[in-house]
């Protein structure tokens, strides 16, 4: 789909904690641990602005708690990041998803009892209707009306339209994936992090699925995603992050960090193994 | 046996003060266990605050309205005084802080240190003169035949259903508002709306508070009928009847305080009705005793309940589609 490197990663240095032309997202000497395990230590890391990026690495790496900490739903030892400028370290998940840097979730978190369409009104930013005396002075339903439209649009290019009055509790797994990306489109991210957006999803739903984490990027926003499949890494990243035992190992274009004897020996080769899914 | 008694006795019971107040303390519990997924076990506290601050304020020589008011700022700052603590944490720490702050109110309530403003286990009586003297419905008795209710009883009866009317308006307005939608959210699961910007500690005390203020006139309801407060009747217990109106309404229906109200204060008098007719004919021989009813009419609506719980695990009112949809 996209093979060849975001244009503005060219002459980029191939190694952990590269600098970048353009960073959306630095991370510096973020550190989690968990008792004696070092879950996340990461020294300096960039992400560029308006590419996809891939975070891999074996299980265990800390790719997952890294999210967390960046999103504000653990908590760092140490370190500090900041994203677009802004410093975020401290800062609760809610305001980091205020920011502008949204996440989801590697076991998905569609509110069951919520129709599909509330979910996608819920994600909405900046709701007077969220406010207690808003709701109460009925002011809220214009702006409700314009919500309800851009959430049917992007219900329609998901292709969850059908679905919009069920309960997000009848879906199968694969479309919780696809209202979980979409929802949290609603929440106008100029950074999104998804965990793991192919994990349980069937081969057929997977191609939509990148499909429209490429669209995310064409409209302008940064992807920044968790993944095990090697082929949906290859196809659809710009620039690859390698994490093992929550440090960074290499970074790199797709081919590039594919041929790292040091990746392959820390992930690649154990995969060949049958280790890791 | 007087079936006609017993079914009109139900019947009063079913629409009488208890069931309005019962109804308006679900309707609080609603809000924060049916919309807000939270676990308030001291909702007997929120109620024990409406009825004190009504009686405790009047005995001081101030209004009844302002009585009200003070009952429910007093259950506004126990919501903030137990939700900022414990709202941070996982749900089972509210349910275990409320539960015992419900307790440690009643002790305080009871003990001599308070006897002079709350009247001790002696408690205050005839303090709610000030809303029956402003009752404009004529002397006389009102209903069909032997259902009927003195002018005194039909005020307050009114009075009750009216508050219960003007909270479900209200949590009918804040539920399909945005606001509400948040609440929902939070409780299905509160690590996704925190992802998509919610301040979810917000939400819950908000919610916390709300439920808890509508509680408080539950109480105060309770009071103004019997025009007594008495400590030892602001027991854990009354709590769990509250919860048994809800479930058995259906929790997160904006009706189920009403249904479940009606239908578990009918019920109770109901099998009270019938063992006691049933016991004067006879019927029960000498196993059971007068004194014995009122334990066995409960282990009776318990039974009921327990098959309504198997057969209609949703509630009266709730929907099957939404109790299966599976929580992955």
């Amino acid at each position: 789909m996209n093979g060849k490197p975001h244009s503005a990663l060219e002459g980029v240095a191939h190694r952990p904690g590269t600098s970048k032309p353009d960073p959306i997202l630095v991370v510096e000497e973020t550190r989690r641990s968990f008792g004696g395990l070092r879950a996340v230590d990461v020294e300096h890391l960039e992400v560029q602005r308006g590419a996809i990026t891939a975070l891999i690495g074996p299980n265990g790496a800390g790719k997952t708690t890294l999210f967390n900490v960046l999103t504000g739903f653990e908590r760092a030892d140490a370190g500090s990041w900041a994203f677009d400028g802004t410093p975020l370290q401290g800062r609760r998940a809610h305001q980091i998803a205020r920011a502008g840097m949204v996440r989801t979730f590697q076991l998905t978190k569609a509110l069951a009892r919520l129709t599909v369409l509330d979910n996608m009104l819920l994600a909405s930013p900046a709701q007077r209707g969220e406010r207690f005396t808003g709701a109460l002075a009925q002011s809220w339903r214009l702006q409700e009306e314009r919500n309800r439209r851009q959430a049917q649009e992007l219900l329609e290019r998901f292709g969850l339209t059908a679905l919009s009055g069920q309960f997000a509790g009848t879906l199968s797994g694969g479309q919780r994936k696809l209202l979980e990306m979409a929802r949290s489109l609603m929440a106008g991210p100029r950074l999104l992090m998804l965990d793991e957006p192919m994990a349980g999803v069937n081969p057929a739903l997977r191609g939509s699925l990148l499909e429209h984490i490429h669209g995310i990027k064409q409209e302008g926003a940064t992807v920044v995603f968790i993944e095990h499949d090697m082929d949906v890494v290859m196809g659809i990243s710009d620039w690859v992050v390698v994490m093992a035992e929550g440090r960074l190992i290499a970074e790199g274009p797709p081919a590039a960090v594919g041929a790292d004897p040091l990746v392959i020996d820390a992930y690649l080769g154990r995969r060949r193994g049958g280790g890791t899914t | 046996m007087d079936l006609v008694k017993i079914l009109t006795d139900s019947l009063r019971a079913a629409v009488g003060v208890p069931a309005a107040a019962y109804a308006l303390a679900a309707v609080g519990l609603n809000v924060q266990f049916g919309y807000t997924g939270l676990l308030n076990f001291g909702h007997v506290a929120f109620m024990m605050l409406g009825a004190y601050g009504t009686a405790v304020t009047v005995n001081e020589g101030g209004p009844l309205w302002l009585g009200l008011l003070v009952g429910m700022g007093a259950a506004a700052l126990l919501g903030l005084l137990l939700g900022i603590p414990t709202l941070r944490l996982r749900a089972d720490y509210l349910a275990i802080v409320t539960i015992a702050a419900a307790e440690i109110l009643r002790l305080v309530a009871r003990s001599n240190a308070a006897e002079g403003l709350t009247g001790g286990v002696f408690g205050i009586q005839a303090f709610a003169d000030q809303f029956y003297d402003i009752n404009p419905i004529p002397v006389g008795r009102y209903g069909f035949g032997s259902f009927n209710f003195s002018q005194r009883q039909l005020w307050v009866i009114l009075a009750g259903w009216a508050a219960v009317a003007v909270a479900l308006l209200l949590l009918t307005a804040l539920m399909r508002s945005p606001w509400g939608r948040v609440l929902r959210a939070i409780r299905e699961d509160e690590d996704a709306a925190r992802s998509l910007g919610k301040n979810v500690f917000a939400y819950k005390i908000q919610s916390l508070v709300l439920g808890g203020v509508i509680g408080s006139l539950a109480g105060a309801l309770l009071a103004i009928d019997t025009q007594a407060v008495n400590p030892d009747t602001f027991v854990s217990i009354l709590t769990f009847f509250a919860y048994t109106v809800l479930i058995l309404g259906g929790p997160g229906r904006v009706l189920a305080p009403i249904v479940g109200a009606t239908i578990f204060w009918f019920l109770l008098q109901f099998t009270d009705g019938l063992l006691r007719e049933a016991l004067d004919a006879g019927f029960l021989g000498s196993f059971i005793e007068g004194s014995d009813i009122a334990a066995i009419r409960f282990a009776l609506v318990g039974l009921g309940l327990m098959l309504l719980m198997a057969l209609r695990p949703q509630g009266i009112l709730g929907n099957r589609e939404e109790l299966l949809t599976d929580e992955r």
